[in-house]
């Protein structure tokens, strides 16, 4: 109704986020964070993907996607540490002289993009059907659950496959270019879709225990508009699970892109991913260079087993006490 | 141990609890839950064990038998039973002695019974484990004991599954249970908070009834006066993890000797009379792991001198019943004739009431 | 009493109708209807406490829920000030300001994310009370101190509080819109008993300053007994009783009141020996016929089980209601004080 005035009193915002800072490094969830080695691993390794993907341009030593930049002379190179290797090319090079380092960074980029992208779209949508059926119940709610369930039926890979190839089918008549570009938002929209009923289940649930208590009512009482309710009042104590969720769904959402890329589906290798460059990799496997696919296929192995551990590990944190 | 030799006239003195101290190892250091209770129950008595929530008298019913949740666990202290150490022993003797001759009745019924038995096998079961009877003997025994905690027409009812009973009847079950093995004493913690108030009533009579019959002694753990008015022959008041008066009940109710369990009677609203405003403590008792030295209760007490807030009083015998206060020693500054510096601060701030915590 | 009553309430009743499994419903089974409130007419007038007691499950918070507009009456009236708000579009923002609500759980009632200063603060903003922000903390402010907390006490979470100051900040939020009448579901049900007797003192003394009507729903006789002016006596969604409360406690007419009085176990009780065999409240899914009462009533007989008593003008001085034959009869008459005759 009316426009919400902030909090004008007290101590400031630099005071809240130093106080919510420090009340969150001595909260019980730090205090498990650091307490777990393997914990803190996972994150650094996580954080050392972000970091890698988000500087890729300023770190990776060679630029694999400007063909200028290319030769051919370089195709094939080992590891620099076997014989025939080369410092400069670190972990190798592919048949058309790409560094393989350099191409696992920004595959790493692309694979996180679409894994992050895929999740949030996910977490909107799933979110924003699960509050609103939870909190409106009735046929709305039967529908909803049942979309879900119908679809929790099928793999999410099948989903995606389908989404996939229907969106590829139904454009390809079209004007709009199938480029790579294109391909990322396909692929974002056909993971993320695939992963909607979870996060819908688990908020609708939790919304309808929220619902049920008190200071809802008490925001009924004086007459609070639904959609605020659900926006200030029952959306913020849902989202313990939808974090734990989403971690874990990252990992689950860069193997989906991985597989569909692997299979051909997915971003072309003129601008590849994680999952292309495994797929491109492969065919070399038997003719000797193995670390054309080994090493791309690692990188992906490291990043979805340093997420999951993350996620395990805020799950197991937040569940025994949701507070 | 104590008593036990001197007179067979005198109840014995069948469960003692010295100086229990129980604690929780916590990141933030070791959390002192139990303050060293001290607490006895004589044979055939009730004893009722009341506070407030969080003052550890469900905790101290679960140390009596060792059913602590780990990593809570007994720090120090000694608990006698029947005249042998019980604490300490292993998980086996335990549980030997809380079948027989300790029986438990626990809040919600729901818990106490297995849902997915009948409540003649849990009843044959329970008996046949803990006394030398067969299948048919047991049984008998099975239908006497409904019979005795008033459930209609016990023998029909011993194929029924606990579902199939209502919250007052599963709780005359379990106390079925706690009796099977004809216990010495009977350990129940809030038996009626979980029923209704018409029902309350009859669970009361039931195991007042009952243990008068049998002659067990019961350690009756509640936060509810009412009950407690009722039903038992002692009172113990603990406070922030400790017993800070004991004595029978119509004293304690009437006429306490500690300020806090004065208070408390104070301020419960009664039927009998009614008053325009009731008598209440400030404040709110300490959290665990926040006890003030001294006298934990001398931040609300209105009483309160320099002696109570530097040195925690022992038990000592107060006007009617022993309580762990000041005003009953000879340090006592009054006593001497002088008034303390602070007499008659915290009667005036009642209204300030939850400025702590 | 008309003219003067605040809160008017009509036959109101509420009936649900429970879930039915899948399989059920496709073999043509018809669902099961709860009714949680079935019927009951009281009015109170400005600054009196009317009292709702009754067991759990007889619908004594249903009729709070319902008069905030919380579940919508499946037939029934409730005014305010004689205008008719039964409707959700007849509760404009001028009628919700004037009735608020206190719950029984300080754990569930304030939401665990927010700070205490917006807690207090949303009516306040929702109804556009205070001019500006510095205006909305003055007021918040005064609230907390009103209640005995401090100002500074808005800037933590509901978690750093204990139950009674937690109970507290809920009636801060609920004196926020000024409002004349406050409906409390069980306030002091989940406290401990020092707690208690601040937070009844606490609502006394606001009575007092402010004028206050409250409508208080417990199932505890004596804390009802210390805080009302007049009780209503519930039983399976209807009132069976409603007197003054003197009257109530000094002579109980219907034969459930009688056995409420006579079983609570009260601080008075000492030493009174006590074997209550009076059977269980049936389910209100399916409750007795006639007299709901009568499966539990030692005055029971044809008429009882058959035809379902109303509430009648007992004759009492005070204007007491009774619902039942066995009084109309003059079958039983007015129980004499409990405690009296007891061993």
């Amino acid at each position: 109704m009316t426009a919400r005035p902030a909090t004008g009193t007290a101590p400031g915002i630099a005071g809240r986020l130093l106080g919510a800072l420090y009340r969150g490094a001595d909260s019980d969830l730090a205090y498990s964070f650091r307490r777990n080695p393997v914990v803190v691993t996972a994150a650094i390794v996580t954080l050392l993907y972000f970091f890698g993907a988000a500087f890729a341009d300023w770190l990776a030593p060679h630029t694999p996607f400007d063909p200028s930049t290319l030769s051919l002379g370089d195709a094939e190179k080992p590891p620099a540490w076997i014989e025939g290797g080369d410092w400069s090319y670190v972990l190798g090079t592919d048949n058309q002289g790409r560094d393989i380092f350099s191409t696992i960074l920004y595959g790493s980029r692309l694979s996180l993009i679409v894994g992050f992208s895929a999740v949030i779209f996910s977490v909107v949508l799933g979110v924003g059907l699960g509050v609103t059926s939870g909190y409106f119940g009735g046929w709305y709610e039967s529908t909803v659950m049942r979309a879900a369930d119908v679809q929790l039926t099928l793999p999410s890979i099948l989903v995606a496959l389908m989404v996939d190839g229907v969106a590829r089918a139904i454009f390809a008549g079209t004007d709009i270019k199938t480029d790579a570009t294109f391909a990322i938002y396909v692929l974002i929209f056909a993971i993320g879709i695939s992963a909607w009923p979870q996060y819908a289940r688990v908020v609708r649930s939790a919304t309808l225990v929220e619902k049920s208590k008190d200071y809802v009512a008490a925001a009924r009482v004086i007459g609070i508009p639904s959609w605020r309710i659900m926006l200030r009042h029952v959306l913020p104590n849902t989202m313990g699970p939808v974090l734990v969720i989403g971690t874990i769904d990252l990992a689950l959402a860069v193997i989906t892109e991985a597989t569909l890329s692997f299979l051909g589906v997915g971003i072309p290798p003129t601008q590849p991913s994680l999952g292309t460059l495994i797929r491109v990799g492969q065919e070399f496997l038997f003719s000797g260079q193995w670390w054309i696919t080994l090493f791309p296929a690692l990188a992906l192995v490291l990043l979805v087993l340093a997420v999951n551990l993350l996620g395990d590990w805020l799950r197991d944190a937040l569940n025994p006490k949701l507070r | 141990m104590t008593g036990g030799t001197t007179s067979a006239l005198l109840p014995r003195t069948l469960l003692d609890v010295r100086d229990l101290k129980v604690g929780l190892p916590t990141r933030r250091g070791h959390l002192s839950i139990l303050n060293g209770v001290d607490l006895h129950v004589k044979e055939g008595e009730v004893l009722g064990v009341v506070g407030e929530s969080g003052a550890g008298k469900s905790i101290t019913g679960l140390a009596v038998i060792g059913l602590l949740e780990p990593p809570a666990r007994i720090d120090d202290g000694e608990v006698w039973f029947d005249g042998a150490r019980i604490d300490g022993l292993s998980g086996d003797a335990l549980r030997r002695i809380r079948g027989a001759r300790i029986g438990v009745i626990f809040q919600d019924p729901l818990t106490s019974l297995n849902p997915l038995y009948t409540i003649g096998f849990q009843l044959t079961e329970t008996i046949r484990t803990h006394m030398d009877l067969g299948a048919d003997a047991a049984e008998k025994r099975a239908v006497e004991l409904l019979d005795e905690v008033g459930i209609p027409a016990a023998a029909s009812r011993l194929g029924a599954y606990p579902h199939e009973f209502s919250g007052g009847m599963r709780q005359r079950v379990v106390i079925a249970l706690a009796l099977c093995a004809n216990p010495r004493l009977i350990i129940a913690d809030e038996p009626t908070t979980a029923l209704d108030v018409s029902i309350q009533a009859q669970i009361i009579g039931v195991l007042k009834r009952l243990c008068r019959e049998h002659g067990t002694a019961v350690m009756l753990i509640t936060h509810d006066m009412g009950v407690i008015a009722e039903t038992a022959d002692r009172v113990a008041v603990m406070y922030a993890g400790r017993v800070i008066e004991d004595g029978t009940v119509a004293e304690v109710v009437r006429n306490a000797s500690h300020p806090y369990s004065h208070g408390l009677m104070g301020s419960i609203p009664t039927i009998g009379e009614r008053v325009g405003r009731l008598p209440q403590i400030r404040g709110a008792m300490p959290r665990v792991g926040a006890v003030p030295v001294g006298c934990a209760f001398a931040p609300r007490c209105p009483e309160v001198r320099d002696l109570c807030r530097a040195e925690r009083p022992a038990m000592m015998d107060g006007r009617t019943t022993s309580a762990a206060c000041w005003q009953y020693s000879p340090r006592w500054p009054d006593r001497s004739g002088a008034a303390g510096p602070e007499a008659g601060i915290g009667t005036a701030g009642a209204e300030s009431a939850a400025a702590d915590g | 009493m008309a003219e003067t009553a605040l809160l008017e309430v009509e036959d109101l009743a509420v009936h649900f109708r429970l879930p039915l499994p899948v399989a059920e419903r496709a073999m043509g089974r018809r669902p099961k209807v709860l009714k949680a409130v079935d019927g009951v007419s009281f009015a109170i007038g400005k600054g009196v406490t009317l009292s709702v007691v009754g067991e759990s499950g007889c619908g004594k918070s249903t009729v709070a829920r319902l008069i905030a507009g919380l579940y919508r009456p499946t037939r029934g009236r409730v005014a305010i000030d004689g205008r008719d708000v039964t409707a959700a579009k007849d509760r404009t923002r001028a009628i919700r300001r004037r009735l608020t609500m206190i719950f029984q759980d300080p754990q569930a009632s304030l939401n665990p994310r927010w700070r205490v200063r917006d807690i207090i603060a949303e009516p306040i903003r929702a109804f556009g009370i205070a001019g500006d922000a510095r205006e909305t903390g003055r007021q918040v402010d005064g609230l907390l101190e009103q209640v005995g907390l401090a100002g500074a006490d808005g800037e933590k979470y509901p978690h750093e509080f204990s139950g009674g100051q937690r109970q507290r900040i809920s009636i801060a939020r609920a004196l926020a819109s000024k409002p004349d009448l406050i409906l409390c579901d069980e306030p002091t049900s989940a406290l401990d008993v020092s707690v208690q007797a601040q937070i009844l003192n606490l609502m006394r003394d606001l009575q007092d300053d402010l004028g206050l009507t409250y409508l208080f729903i417990s199932h505890d006789l004596a804390v009802v007994h210390h805080m009302s002016d007049r009780i209503a006596v519930m039983y399976l969604g209807r009132f069976v009783e409603v007197a003054d409360a003197a009257a109530l406690f000094a002579a109980p007419q219907h034969p459930y009141t009688q056995l409420l009085l006579e079983t609570i176990p009260d601080l008075g009780m000492t030493g009174r020996d006590r074997e209550a065999v009076a059977g269980e409240v049936p389910s209100p899914i399916d409750p007795p016929s006639g007299c709901a009462f009568h499966p539990r009533c030692p005055h029971a007989n044809e008429r009882c089980r058959t035809e379902r008593p109303e509430l009648r003008t007992a004759g009492g001085p005070d204007g007491a209601t009774v619902a039942c034959h066995a009084v109309e009869e003059g079958r039983i008459v007015g129980a004499p004080a409990r405690g009296t005759a007891d061993g």
